[in-house]
């Protein structure tokens, strides 16, 4: 219990503090990056080395490549459906959330799961 | 310079959004960990690129823009989807980084955990900044060609055409 109460606290405060980031710059493609920014993954890989080890960490530290592809093509389908279909930042964002998850779950079994 | 810190925008925000964002950052890795817990490392390790907290940066964006255009007297419905379309394609450049992050992550906690954040975390800021300055470059000489592309087509116009032109921007 102690570990997901830690995990909350620490991921909260790790994208609280990058998205405050990218609130303060300029340009907004800029302050973009910020938004892909691997907070969550820094506090996760932190408690994974601290409540596991290195082998374990790696794992995920792979496997969250492919997560990246998924993140690069989702937040292009966002970009279209914002630019082409007119829809709005909520909708669109969730609507392309499956998309992301295909992507990622279909690349983790092209890899062969042994990722 | 080409990128700017601008504090005024953070009087845009409202402590509830910032509350949100909180919230979400901590489920998200919240559901990292349980997803790790029940369905192995790997698996989870899929989630730690979960764009969760992109839906509410890109909500929270449209929202402050149309604010703002509301503020200047314009219907800023447009302008919103367009200010949260940039933040996705900075997002999409931005996974580049990511990428970079995880592969250089894995391949160094083996040997040193701590040398292998800062390295990560150098690799991020480093692709990400790198991907965002070649896809500005190339946006903007791709304008530059459109614009000499649309002079010479304007110059190729016979004359009869273009006082026409003329004449029917003078009936407008």
């Amino acid at each position: 219990m102690m570990e997901y109460v830690v995990r909350f606290l620490v991921g909260g405060l790790a994208v609280s503090a990058f998205a405050m980031l990218g609130d303060l710059l300029r340009p907004k493609d800029f302050a973009g990056l910020f938004g892909a920014a691997p907070s969550v993954a820094l506090a996760t890989l932190g408690i994974a080395l601290l409540w596991h080890d290195a082998s374990y960490a790696a794992a995920q530290g792979e496997a969250m490549m492919l997560g990246a592809v998924a993140l690069c093509i989702y937040s292009i389908l966002v970009c279209q459906l914002l630019m082409r279909r007119h829809w709005n930042a909520l909708p669109a964002t969730v609507a392309a959330l499956p998309a992301w998850l295909a992507v990622a779950v279909g690349l983790y079994l092209l890899a062969g799961a042994g990722v | 310079m080409i990128v700017k810190i601008s504090f005024s925008t953070l009087k845009d925000g409202l402590w509830s959004e910032y509350l949100i964002r909180f919230v979400l950052g901590g489920a998200a890795t919240v559901l990292t960990g349980l997803i790790s817990r029940y369905f192995g490392a790997s698996v989870g390790g899929l989630f730690l690129a979960l764009p969760v907290i992109f839906c509410a940066s890109a909500t929270l964006i449209q929202k402050h823009e149309e604010r703002r255009k509301r503020q200047a007297g314009v219907g800023g419905r447009r302008r919103g989807q367009e200010a949260a379309a940039l933040d996705a394609a900075g997002a999409a450049l931005g996974s580049i980084g990511v990428l970079a992050f995880a592969l250089v992550f894995s391949l160094l906690v083996a040997r040193q955990a701590l040398w292998a954040f800062v390295a990560a975390l150098v690799a991020w800021i480093a692709v990400s900044v790198a991907a965002w300055w070649a896809w500005r470059r190339a946006r903007l000489s791709a304008r530059l060609r459109r614009i000499a592309n649309s002079k010479r087509l304007t110059s190729q116009r016979p004359n009869w055409a273009r006082s026409a032109e003329t004449d029917w921007s003078m009936l407008r």
